[in-house]
């Protein structure tokens, strides 16, 4: 709820020079949540571009405040829904890390299979939803829609089994995970695993065989390296626009130097080349967790097990930026704590928020199709970008 | 440039400055070398990463501006921090030397008031126009009836 | 009886036999649709889904009609007959078997051709009365895309014309009678691809529906719309589609010839435009849709001369051969 547009009722010239004001409103079939970007037109191209965001703003820094870390991650959750194993890791990690707070090495494992997977079904999604717009609830990408659904939903059951929720979990804890595996989970997510490796390989078939999509996505949203270093944007919009920056790389975290993985990292900039890098990026995914499964650990799963009142971790005075590779870039939690057992703050750096600062840059000079393209290929949840 | 050289070379150019940690670089300025020092830091020590920029209220030593910025090819990780004083609100933009700070700073002066100066195009991102008052502040109550949402 | 009730008997049979086919056709297109997406679609209301269609015009007959305030009140009211009529208007013309139709005129698919271009009057009615920018915005690409794709769609429709030498519908059928047009060497084949084509982006249908685009502009021309005006526009769009699934089925594939006795004909006939229709549903639900300047610049830099040439083509091959036809 931010600048309330005039009522506009545009007199149209016939020589179609005249500007028109047109609302992408909060209610949208695929503003991706609620977003509205008011887009000034000069026929079919815009020239303009204001994003208002905060539809969905709940001050989840203050929220910080008045609950203990032990009731927290299940709340970061809501951050990035979509993906939201990794938003709960962000916080658990910055309160490790102001506390000295050693992880065993299974919990460690653990929340490597956990967050890759949820990087698998997070990218499941998008690529359902970007396909649905650019091609129409009724029509080629509403099936692409569905399929991805239907592997999506393979991978929820998963975490059903594993933490009891589908989509908004509790699994990360201060000091390791919550739950440990059950009995027979560990073949069946091999076996999913492998199915949607397999299934993966006939939607970028469809796809990229598809002179339709081909000519929609190329050349479309087009991101140079320098302003994607300018804007300080990151996750796959940035990978494909020729820099190398993968926190699991540069910083690494929770393990991640054990694994053997490849981050991609396209030239192109445009729609087609983050499409590219996050096809690479399934099957790598894909590639940790059957690592991860195969080298499994025995061992605690927490170092601080059984909570028995929500106040009983206090983390000493200090203070710690923790980042991690969400499924849309560097989702951080800068957190200062104050030795009792609520941070004193608590500062959530969204990977949406930042990604969502390009779009101004880049859409004017796009027609009205392109912006549903370029605003699915920049994958924004709005739970981060507002939080 | 490694995290010894950086900490030299940013001690030599801001006789002021409180330098300590390694990764990130935490350093703490006056706000007014806050420019100078990201315009070092930018271009001298090659962090062009802006990850984020926030405040926070230490209630009556006032607010502290915290950026944090990156050299991700260099290794080289600075938190920017600088204390505005008691009962002060104003600090200058970091707009000019990067742009991802154009957002972050509309969200501080949503959540905290700060005034940037300098910014471009400094109005309420995330609540409405018509709201009262800066929720981050800890003078806000977590419970705040706003009139026309109670 | 009275002697102008005898002219009107036909008209009826068959626009009742329109409305029927074409709310049937929604529950096809459904269940293929469904199956495509390893789904199964409608099913249960009726028996596997068999009631649907009905109890679907009943909501529709039954919703709240919502006109905007602002909006153009006679043009906005209009809009939806307006778009209707041409489009069974063009069932006039087909005929269901030798000797069974309204009125075979001698200039069948010219009339044809004429009135499916009409529809368009209606559809930037409908964007222009509903005072709103995205109708507005999808009316404006209707225009343009309907009318650079009936260039096309009326070169490639020429082509069984110049075959069979005649524009009477039912001597082009009648002229199948040894080869379907379809089957003809290099020129059947790429007239009906053209055909297709041209159609499907002349109906607006996916891969060519910018004009509706639901995520971008939220169902188009028809978003102010409601109840039974929402239902009347659907089902011009529908009838329109069968129409030319028919009128693909007569030029190209021989209309009612097939194995059997004589009564086959429509039932052969009726099999044939469903075929055709199921391919355009098949190229909807599986495409993503492209930019308008896409559609256009494929109609008049592609389309539109390849059809030229295959026309030209077809000339040639007509008068080497000497007569007209097979």
């Amino acid at each position: 709820m931010s600048t309330i547009a005039p009522a506009t009722r545009v007199e149209l010239d016939y020589t179609g020079s005249e500007r028109l004001t047109m609302n992408m409103g909060p209610q949208h079939p695929s503003a991706h949540g609620v977003f509205r970007a008011i887009l000034t037109l000069e026929g079919e191209e815009v020239v303009g571009v204001d994003a208002v965001i905060g539809y969905l703003h709940r001050c989840h820094e203050k929220l910080a405040e008045t609950l203990t870390y032990a009731q927290y991650p299940s709340i970061a959750s809501k951050t990035d829904y979509v993906a939201a194993m990794t938003s709960e890791f962000a916080y658990v990690r910055a309160a490790e890390m102001i506390g000295k707070i050693e992880v065993p090495k299974r919990a460690q494992y653990l929340r490597v299979i956990a967050a890759e997977l949820q990087r698998v079904a997070s990218h499941l999604l998008w690529l359902g939803t970007w396909c649905l717009d650019m091609g129409g609830a009724l029509g080629g990408g509403a099936t692409i829609f569905l399929y991805c659904i239907r592997e999506r939903e393979l991978i929820l059951d998963l975490f059903e089994s594993l933490v009891g929720a589908r989509l908004l979990y509790g699994f990360y804890q201060v000091g390791g995970v919550r739950y440990d595996l059950p009995p027979g989970w560990a073949e069946q997510c091999r076996e999913t695993v492998d199915l949607i490796d397999r299934r993966i390989d006939e939607y970028q078939r469809m796809l990229e065989e598809n002179p339709f999509f081909l000519v929609r996505t190329q050349g479309v949203g087009v991101v140079s390296r320098a302003l994607a270093q300018e804007v300080g944007i990151s996750g796959p919009l940035v990978r494909g626009s020729g820099v190398n920056y993968d926190i699991r790389r540069t910083d690494p975290y929770s393990s991640y130097e054990d694994f053997d993985f490849h981050v991609p990292v396209e030239t192109g900039g445009d729609c087609y080349a983050r499409y590219r890098v996050r096809m690479v990026e399934f099957r790598e995914a894909l590639k940790i967790v059957r690592q991860a499964l195969d080298k499994l650990p025995d061992g605690p799963i927490s170092s601080r097990p059984g909570l028995k009142s929500v106040a009983q971790i206090r983390i000493p005075k200090g203070e710690a930026y923790a980042r991690v590779e969400g499924a849309r870039g560097e989702v951080g939690c800068y957190l200062i704590a104050d030795g009792g057992p609520k941070p004193y703050r608590m500062k959530w750096r969204g990977a949406s928020f930042s990604n969502l600062a390009i779009l101004p840059h880049i859409i004017p000079g796009h027609k009205v199709a392109d912006v549903v393209a370029i605003m699915g290929s920049v994958d924004p949840v709005f739970g981060e970008v507002d939080r | 440039m490694t995290i010894e050289q950086a900490r030299t070379l940013i001690a030599d150019r801001f006789p002021g400055a409180q330098i300590a940690g390694e990764a990130p670089l935490v350093v703490s300025v006056a706000p007014d070398a806050w420019v100078p020092l990201a315009r070092v830091v930018k271009e001298t020590l090659g962090a062009w990463f802006f990850s984020f920029l926030s405040a926070v209220d230490w209630k009556d030593e006032g607010l502290e501006v915290v950026a944090k910025v990156d050299n991700i090819d260099g290794k080289l990780s600075l938190l920017l921090k600088t204390r505005l004083g008691p009962g002060v609100s104003a600090c200058p933009s970091l707009t000019g030397i990067y742009k991802g700070a154009n957002w972050m700073e509309r969200e501080c002066y949503d959540m905290f008031g700060i005034r940037f100066e300098g910014h471009p195009d400094l109005r309420r991102i995330l609540l409405g126009d018509d709201w009262e008052g800066h929720p981050l502040l800890k003078s806000y109550p977590v419970d705040a009836p706003y009139p026309p949402f109670r | 009886m009275p002697e102008w009730i005898a002219p009107l008997i036909a008209p009826f049979i068959v626009l009742n036999a329109i409305l029927g086919i074409v709310t049937y056709v929604t529950l096809l297109e459904r269940k293929f649709a469904a199956r495509m997406q390893s789904r199964i679609g409608p099913y249960r209301v009726g028996p596997h889904g068999l009631l649907q269609p009905i109890a679907d015009a009943i909501k529709l007959m039954m919703k709240e009609d919502v006109v905007p305030t602002a909006a153009d009140k006679p043009v906005y009211n209009l809009a939806p007959i307006v778009f209707l009529i041409p489009c069974m208007l063009i069932f006039a013309t087909i005929p269901f078997a030798p000797g069974l139709g309204v009125a075979d005129l001698n200039i069948g698919i010219l009339f044809f051709l004429a009135v499916s271009s009409m529809e368009i009057v209606g559809l930037f009615m409908a964007g222009w009365g509903s005072n709103n920018k995205y109708a507005l915005l999808s009316a404006m690409r209707a225009v343009n895309q309907v009318i650079s794709y009936d260039l096309p769609f009326i070169f490639a429709a020429l082509v069984p014309v110049m075959l069979a030498g005649s524009l009477r519908l039912s001597d082009i059928a009648a002229a199948q009678a040894g080869l379907w047009f379809v089957f003809y060497p290099v020129i059947g084949q790429l007239a009906f691809i053209a055909f297709i084509v041209s159609t499907v982006a002349a109906e607006n249908r996916a891969p060519f529906d910018i004009l509706e685009a639901e995520s971008e502009l939220v169902a188009g021309f028809r978003v102010e719309y409601s109840g039974m005006k929402f239902a009347i526009i659907q089902l011009g769009e529908y009838a329109h589609v069968i129409g030319a699934s028919f009128l693909g089925a007569l030029l190209f594939m021989g209309a009612w010839a097939g194995p059997g006795p004589e009564w086959m004909g429509p039932v052969w006939f009726l099999l044939k435009a469903m075929f055709v229709f199921l391919l355009i549903t098949w190229v909807r639900w599986s495409f993503v849709r492209i930019r308008v300047d896409q559609i256009l610049a494929l109609s008049w830099k592609a389309l539109l001369p390849a059809t030229l040439v295959l026309l030209v083509g077809t000339a040639v091959v007509v008068v080497w051969r000497g007569t007209p036809g097979v």
